[in-house]
């Protein structure tokens, strides 16, 4: 038996512990917001917060996911900062990576309220978007940082 | 243990949805379901618009949402010309039915960036006839004459008395109108929504991750299959043992299809395992020996013979000979990958009398008449559900149907639900790939620098031979989609030849995004290039000067070097590049800011882009489908390459089937040239202008010229 707290519920599931926790949250779960995408943690598709740091969910298995605190795209409030600035900024285009896309950079804007481009091509190149929307991206992080600095809250 | 993962009843009682036999959480409904109960309470006036009696607005939207705009923009056409209140229109994807065919192709599709300007009459006139009705309906409650009544934001009005109804309290009385064969369309200047920035409608849901995708489906009892393919294209299965892989738990069974074994489980992941440990043996057909260095030596030998000429004028050989100065160059491209961020997946539920399919396509009537067939029901039994796609870029509208037939066979076979899942490997060396091409082509320059002579060869595999297109697209030899954007070359040439072969193996091919213009752009528009240097010209004038014909490309090149402050002083190690190129109706030109490092290493800064697409329906949207053309361009560009040793794919995933990621990616600067020009299409022509406007840059920083795709580090370094 394995317990985890998913978006505040804790579920204890009966499970191979080698199962990556990707299926785990889709499959099992009912949870699709987070996406497959490589199944070998190249496209960040697939990016859950473990006790609040990103990680790729398609590599993690799930018993290294055992007492911990898993928050998904479900998980985060629709009045997040982040959600708001991606909506403010029309990011998505077919919108499938947009879940990973955005749980990346709410990781990155909890380390580094204000990054620069830098920052934010340092942490978010491994979030791939096959239809291109790193500038909007970009714009967007940048727009939640302000958000945030101005009394939003992560 | 049965089951991989058993969810404890405690957690099961709290979340009251999961189930032993299945997973009963996120369940699709049929598309009667769905839609059933509105019928007795609306206003249809027509398969488009259907209004409810709490004044929302349902479009219904015929083409797939893939990325591009259109669950936006169609809509806004639509609610354009019925007045209707932006705030209160919903969006549902269109059931099959030839009433949704695409205007040209006869058929239900997405592709070709088509769908707004082939739905532009059609919608507008839909919009324009609900209107009427529901004036008509209003003037006849309040006894005046319609002629005094207006619509406005969802509201018919009476200004005279000052009444006012809303479009859902005229349903009942709409819906007894006799329907306008006639109607008076808008006027430009009266547009309140056409050409101006919208707002997605698909954004909040994809932000909050509950936009539903094919792979997101689930039905009652559903199954999970993933197909074990033959290495080798061309090959068949010659035999297999399912023992190890049934000894995987949560596997249900193995079964034989066409195209391979499929590994059927309760599950995605005992699927997967399953498949890793199947023993299979591959007949593995005619191309085990088959490489890309041998494919491309054939291709080379190729080209110094005449093709099919797609077009001649003048006599290009004789004007070469002629010649003050000849130019030449060989280019090669290789084999694309599609790589949409979704991999493919159907679902199927397949019954005795009928079949739903759920599925991101973008060919409907093609995918759901060939799961009829498969399955044998007649077109009609089979209820294709569209979802939203997670990226298409032609991959999703295969001429065979290829993963939803293949769905089709795992469903006849298994007789219960179930979903195929296609894993990033199986996408990557799956096939349907954009062709490899290798193009010779050769200039003559006259004593004074005019440029006399182009003569073009094309080599490379028809995407259209052996498809229901062939007799609309290949016309005596030559595929159009082959040489399109090298035939049309608009540069004023006294004579032109451009010839094609079309080689065959068995390797699929499939347009890619943009098409043949994928190829012909880099090679047209880098060749120009260097014929401009060669006669000692500046390649943005030297274009310019040869533009006589074609002044909307002119004028619209003059945009992007203005933009682009063409000619001013850049940073040291930094140079531009500038291509202009036409497809799917509409100009796009780019200027690419570019440096290269001592290790060859290509970094993009900034690309200036113009585009002239003509009318324009949502401005944000076209911006953001130049950027994304950009992106999917510049990928290929500088990474993407799918290459053959023995047969077999050499690429697998992302770590070497590589694209743009977030460090790569330039500032780009999107304009928009004001027209009233017939719309063309957006989501494909940002593609093909990047490639050439980089590799002309990489030439103005390290005088060495790009010939083939990728760009190597090896062809950059200064010399």
């Amino acid at each position: 038996m394995i317990s985890f707290d998913v978006n505040g519920k804790i579920y204890n599931i009966d499970v191979s512990p080698d199962v990556p926790l990707l299926w785990v949250i889709r499959d099992y779960l009912g949870l699709s917001g987070t996406k497959f995408g490589c199944g070998m943690a190249q496209c960040g598709a697939c990016t859950v917060h473990i006790d609040g740091k990103a990680r790729r969910s398609c590599r993690t298995p799930v018993k290294d996911a055992a007492g911990k605190k898993i928050t998904t795209i479900e998980g985060i409030p629709d009045d997040h900062p982040v959600k708001q600035a991606w909506i403010a900024d029309d990011v998505p285009q077919c919108g499938y990576c947009q879940p990973g896309q955005i749980m990346e950079a709410i990781a990155l804007l909890k380390e580094t309220p204000n990054p620069t481009d830098e920052d934010i091509d340092t942490v978010m190149s491994g979030n791939l978007c096959r239809c291109g929307t790193y500038q909007r991206i970009r714009r967007s992080i940048h727009r939640a940082s302000k958000m945030l600095a101005e009394g939003g809250k992560l | 243990m049965n089951w991989i993962i058993n969810i404890s009843r405690r957690d099961f009682l709290k979340t009251g949805a999961l189930i032993g036999g299945g997973l009963m959480l996120g369940v699709f409904p049929r598309y009667d379901e769905a839609s059933g109960e509105a019928a007795a309470t609306t206003f249809a006036p027509n398969a488009f618009i259907r209004i409810g009696t709490d004044d929302t607005v349902t479009i219904i939207v015929n083409k797939s949402e893939m990325g591009q705009g259109v669950y936006t923009s169609l809509p806004m056409v639509v609610a354009e010309e019925l007045e209707a209140d932006w705030s209160k229109i919903r969006i549902e994807p269109a059931p099959v039915d030839p009433v949704y065919n695409h205007t040209i192709w006869g058929l239900q599709g997405t592709g070709g960036s088509t769908s707004t300007w082939t739905t532009w009459d059609q919608l507008r006139k839909a919009g324009a006839a609900a209107r009427v009705m529901l004036i008509q309906a209003a003037a006849e409650i309040w006894g005046v004459d319609p002629l005094t009544c207006k619509a406005e934001n969802g509201f018919v009005i009476h200004p005279e008395t000052k009444r006012q109804l809303s479009y859902g309290k005229l349903t009942e009385k709409a819906a007894q109108m006799s329907v306008p064969q006639d109607v008076l369309l808008k006027k430009p200047e009266e547009y309140k929504l056409i050409g101006k920035p919208a707002k997605r409608l698909d954004t909040p849901s994809k932000v909050m991750g509950k936009a539903v995708f094919g792979i997101d489906v689930k039905v009652p009892d559903m199954l999970t299959a993933v197909v074990a393919r033959c290495p080798v294209f061309g090959g068949k299965l010659k035999s297999f043992s399912d023992k190890k892989a049934k000894a995987v738990a949560g596997v249900k069974s193995v079964v034989q299809i066409p195209t391979g074994v499929a590994v059927v489980a309760d599950n995605f992941w005992s699927a997967k395992l399953g498949r890793d440990v199947l023993e299979t043996v591959w007949d593995e057909g005619p191309l085990p020996g088959f490489n890309t260095k041998k494919q491309r030596s054939d291709y080379a030998a190729l080209a110094k013979k005449p093709g099919a000429a797609a077009r001649k004028e003048g006599d290009a050989e004789a004007a070469l000979t002629k010649a003050k100065k000849q130019i030449s160059a060989e280019y090669e491209v290789p084999y694309l990958a599609h790589a949409p961020m979704e991999p493919l997946n159907a679902v199927i539920d397949f019954r005795e009398d009928g079949c739903d399919i759920w599925t991101g396509t973008q060919f409907q009537t093609v995918d759901r008449n060939s799961a009829a067939e498969v399955l044998g029901l007649k077109p009609e039994q089979v209820k294709l559900h569209t979802t939203f796609l997670g990226g298409g870029f032609g991959r999703r509208a295969n001429p065979h149907s290829d993963f939803v037939t293949e769905a089709a066979h795992v469903a006849k076979t298994v007789k219960e639900p179930v979903r195929v899942m296609w894993t990033r490997e199986d996408d990557i060396m799956g096939g349907y790939y954009r062709p490899m091409w290798y193009d010779r082509i050769a200039a003559g320059l006259d004593e004074n620098g005019n440029l006399t002579a182009w003569k073009h060869t094309i080599v490379g595999q028809s995407i259209i031979a052996g498809t229901a297109f062939e007799k609309m697209l290949v016309k005596e030899g030559v595929d159009e989609t082959s040489v399109e954007g090298a035939k049309d070359i608009p540069y004023d040439i006294p004579n032109i030849l451009v010839d094609l072969h079309s080689p065959k193996y068995p390797i699929t091919v499939q347009w890619w995004r943009s098409v043949g213009h994928s190829h012909t752009a880099f090679v047209v528009e880098t060749f120009i290039d260097e014929v401009a240097r060669t006669a000692g010209k500046d390649p943005y004038e030297f274009r310019r000067s040869l533009l006589s014909k074609d002044p909307r490309r002119k004028v619209l090149l003059e945009l992007v070097a203005q933009k682009a402050g063409w000619g001013s002083p850049l940073p040291k190690g930094r140079g531009r590049g500038i291509a202009v190129h036409k497809s799917f109706g509409s100009y796009v030109a780019q200027v690419a800011e570019v440096s290269v490092n001592k290790d060859g290493e290509v970094r993009v800064h900034k690309v200036v882009c113009a585009v002239d697409c003509g009318r324009t329906v949502n401005p944000d949207t076209i911006e953001a489908q130049m950027e994304s053309g950009i992106v999917f361009g510049l990928s290929a560009a500088l990474f993407g390459e799918i290459t053959f040793k023995k047969g077999r794919v050499e690429q697998n995933n992302f770590h070497n089937y590589k694209l743009v990621r977030m460090k790569h990616m330039p500032v780009v600067e999107v304009h928009i040239m004001p027209s009233e020009e017939k719309s063309g299409g957006v989501g494909e022509p940002g593609v093909p202008p990047i490639a050439p406007a980089v590799a002309n840059a990489i030439f103005s920083v390290t005088g060495r010229r790009i010939r083939r795709l990728p760009i190597r580090a090896e062809d950059v370094r200064s010399v």
